[in-house]
């Protein structure tokens, strides 16, 4: 900071080779740690020199030019686009393409934090032609370097789907799906995050990464004693099945579902949300699918994740989960309402939070459109507000005038009184409701 | 005058009757047209209703006949969708048969994973246990001198108990500890490591295992033992050739070399000195034109040329004057089984 950067750049020329290496770590360590002193590196115009008698030097060498890049890249865009600016990206390629793993390791590493930070950086690593070498890299047998080459290949694709297809050109995913067994923890999160990242952006990069056949060793995964492991696993089947009916389909199929329910009962905190994701869009797809989510016993998990959970968007999701799977016919509804989950949605709704109440409104609306399942509806007659108590009244109109013991039922648990009580204006729909209720009674009771 | 009055009235009586016949003849003209008015009216108005009535009855029949054939068509229609959905579409029991059989395989991938899930905890408890065991193993070879003697009972040997403590029977399992030899680095590490595929140095025989110090010497004319073991567990010293990798420029340019040798030649087979080893590859099929009808002719194995001595100039056969190849002269006249000469 105070001079110590011009300081160091002659050294970075000095003759002896051991002398460069130190100047090199120092300055990337300095780099490391401030945003600032980073930005003095870059703005003293040390790169160029750094850069330019790369290839003939040594391995130590090389390994300590690729940390203080990575040093620099990781702060911001900016300067991980001065970086690119240097030339650097040819050097840290040659840098690839060395033997020594460590070289390697620090060269995809300082590719990982350039590409992390926006789409045109990912475009400009691959333009260097970087990507086959991080396959290689992949395969290699160091745990470190296939850790970081496969978190790299995971940031390159994130960006967009024409980069995720050129990570899939380069074969890509047959390794990374060699390496799901793994036994180690952090590969494995790297992996799975990295196919997941491929996966989202397209059915056909979905099926492609399914015909790698990751079913069912991806289920292991999801009983993995690390949490970010279950948590990467479920976002890449969630990846998967949010495309297509026959994605979820083959989800359904090889078990997955039972899989995630199990996952979500484990877990606690944000890494269900994946796992609660990927069972509402496994249920929205089809009725059929809906059912099968049903009888996994997927409801109970989230009624709990509901309940237990504090922070919003979980329960939100939770609540759209849910909403996914009552939607479709009276049984799914059916099923919804016995759980005893509808209060509880109620509650949420009333609750007056910002974001939740958009979602639960709509989940709560479909879910009591198809509702015929009147025990658990009329606990909600005596607390809903008048936007609810419209659909409660709608389905309780069109179940009495056709059972007679629902009927009986309505007027012992006081159910009849408090739809007099309900004030509307003449000509609403919510008074025709009433008025088919009240129709399906002698005028006595009534009164 | 009163015929006057007479005439008058018998003339005013005859108006009265002229005109009143006459106006009973007009009315009667009349009634009779206005009969023929409503005769004809009542005809022509009859006949076109009639023929209403005809366009009315078709339409009625043709509606008729339409109604039916689309109450048929309902019918038709409604047996066919119902037995379609509930066959392709929504077809209940193969749904039914779907969801149990989504739910035993649920229950099935449960099952593993509960499995593998319990695998990988025992793993990691044994993992556990074995780094406890391997502790305290260390821990009792550092203090072997915590065994108790014939004399005094040692710390885990207390008179007070009933047995002594597992760590006394640990103690006297474990072997002293020695210092750990000071390992001399080779020379060749640095350029060794250098290679992708060397993960460790070539390690040369430093120091020869120890023997125990008490063991008896056994008679006979054995050899030092000490010797035998250098030879018997002699670690291995590759060649420069075999130590070599494979992806290093010397070893792919022998590889290139055989290549090329492999490409070049002419003949497949090479060039065997003995004939004992092309019996071993090579088996005599007679041509046809050597087999004759009843058996093998002798030409071509027993003898070679057919002699005509009348057609012969001078008297002998023909001789050889020297020997081309020394080999070849030893044909039929080494003691061998083969080249035997007719």
């Amino acid at each position: 900071n105070s001079g110590v950067v011009c300081l160091l750049r002659p050294l970075l020329l000095d003759v002896v080779p051991s002398i460069r290496q130190t100047t090199a770590l120092a300055l990337g360590r300095l780099a490391d740690y401030d945003v600032e002193l980073a930005e003095t590196v870059v703005k003293a115009g040390i790169l160029p020199q750094l850069i330019c008698s790369l290839p003939e030097e040594n391995r130590y060498y090389k390994k300590t030019a690729a940390f203080v890049l990575r040093a620099i890249a990781k702060h911001s865009p900016q300067l991980a686009q001065a970086i690119v600016q240097c030339g650097a990206l040819e050097m840290l390629v040659i840098c690839l393409e060395d033997f020594d793993p460590g070289v390697k390791e620090a060269a995809s590493w300082a590719f990982g934090y350039i590409a992390r930070h926006n789409p045109e950086l990912s475009q400009a690593v691959v333009d260097a032609g970087a990507v086959p070498l991080l396959v290689l890299c992949i395969q290699e047998p160091e745990i470190a370097l296939k850790r970081i080459a496969a978190s790299t290949l995971s940031d390159i694709s994130k960006h967009s789907p024409e980069l995720a297809q050129t990570v899939v050109d380069a074969g890509a995913i047959a390794h990374l799906a060699q390496m799901i067994p793994n036994p180690d923890a952090k590969l494995k999160r790297q992996v799975l995050s990295a196919l997941s990242q491929i996966a989202k952006h397209s059915v056909d990069l979905a099926e492609l990464v399914v015909e790698a056949e990751i079913f069912p060793v991806v289920l292991t995964c999801l009983k993995d004693s690390d949490e970010y492991v279950k948590k990467n696993g479920a976002t890449l089947i969630r990846e998967i099945a949010k495309h297509t009916p026959e994605l979820s389909q083959l989800i359904v199929n090889s078990g997955g579902v039972a899989a995630v329910v199990d996952c979500i009962g484990s877990c606690r905190g944000t890494v269900r949300l994946p796992g609660i994701m990927t069972l509402g869009y496994v249920a929205a797809h089809s009725e059929n699918l809906s059912m099968a989510v049903i009888v996994s016993k997927g409801i109970p998990p989230l009624c709990v994740c509901l309940i237990e959970e504090h922070e919003d968007h979980i329960k939100a999701a939770a609540a759209w989960a849910l909403g996914q799977i009552g939607r479709h016919t009276t049984e799914h509804a059916r099923h919804v309402a016995v759980a005893n989950v509808l209060p509880t949605l109620l509650d949420i709704f009333v609750d007056a939070r910002s974001s939740e109440d958009l979602k639960t409104k709509a989940t709560l609306k479909n879910i009591l459109q198809k509702c015929t399942y009147l025990p658990a509806l009329e606990p909600l007659l005596h607390e809903a507000p008048p936007s609810i108590m419209k659909h409660i009244i709608g389905q309780f109109s069109k179940v009495l005038p056709h059972d007679s013991k629902a009927r009986r039922l309505f007027v012992t648990t006081g159910g009849l009184k408090k739809v007099q009580e309900i004030q509307a204006e003449p000509g609403s729909l919510l008074q025709e409701y009433i008025n088919t209720i009240n129709n399906c009674y002698p005028e006595e009771i009534v009164r | 005058r009163a015929i006057d009055e007479d005439r008058k009235t018998k003339y005013k009586a005859a108006v009265k009757i002229q005109r009143w016949f006459r106006a009973c003849r007009v009315r009667a003209y009349l009634r009779h047209l206005s009969k023929m008015a409503i005769l004809i009216q009542k005809w022509w108005r009859g006949y076109l209703r009639r023929k209403h009535f005809r366009k009315v009855v078709e339409r009625a029949y043709f509606i008729k006949k339409q109604k039916f054939y689309n109450e048929m068509a309902v019918r038709i229609q409604k047996t066919w969708r119902g037995y379609y959905f509930r066959k392709y579409i929504h077809n209940f029991y193969a749904l039914k048969k779907y969801l149990n059989a989504v739910s035993m395989n649920n229950e099935l991938v449960r099952h593993e994973l509960q499995e593998y899930a319990e695998m990988k905890e025992n793993e990691e408890k044994m993992k556990d246990l074995e780094k406890k065991e391997k502790e305290k193993k260390y821990q009792a070879r550092k203090m072997h001198y915590l065994l108790s003697t014939a004399q005094i009972p040692g710390i885990y040997n207390s008179p007070f108990r009933k047995s002594p403590d597992p760590m006394e029977l640990l103690l006297q399992k474990s072997k002293p500890l020695t210092h750990r030899k000071q390992q001399v680095k080779s020379p060749f590490v640095d350029e060794l490591y250098d290679w992708p595929t060397c993960k460790e140095p070539p390690a040369f025989v430093t120091s020869l295992p120890l023997l125990p110090a008490d063991r008896q010497k056994p008679q006979g004319p054995f050899r030092d033992p000490a010797e035998v073991l250098q030879q018997r567990y002699k670690p291995l010293e590759p060649t420069l050739r075999v130590r070599e990798s494979m992806y290093s420029p010397p070893a792919k340019d022998r590889e290139s070399t055989r290549r090329k040798e492999w490409r070049n030649p002419i003949h497949d087979n090479e060039f065997l000195p003995f004939s004992s080893y092309h019996k071993n590859y090579e088996k005599y099929e007679p041509s046809l034109f050597k087999s004759g009808k009843y058996g093998q002719e002798a030409y071509g194995t027993k003898y070679f040329r057919e002699v005509y001595p009348k057609k012969w100039i001078a008297d002998k056969d023909f001789e050889t004057l020297f020997s081309s190849i020394a080999l070849f002269e030893k044909f039929g006249k080494t003691y061998s089984s083969t080249g035997q000469i007719v």
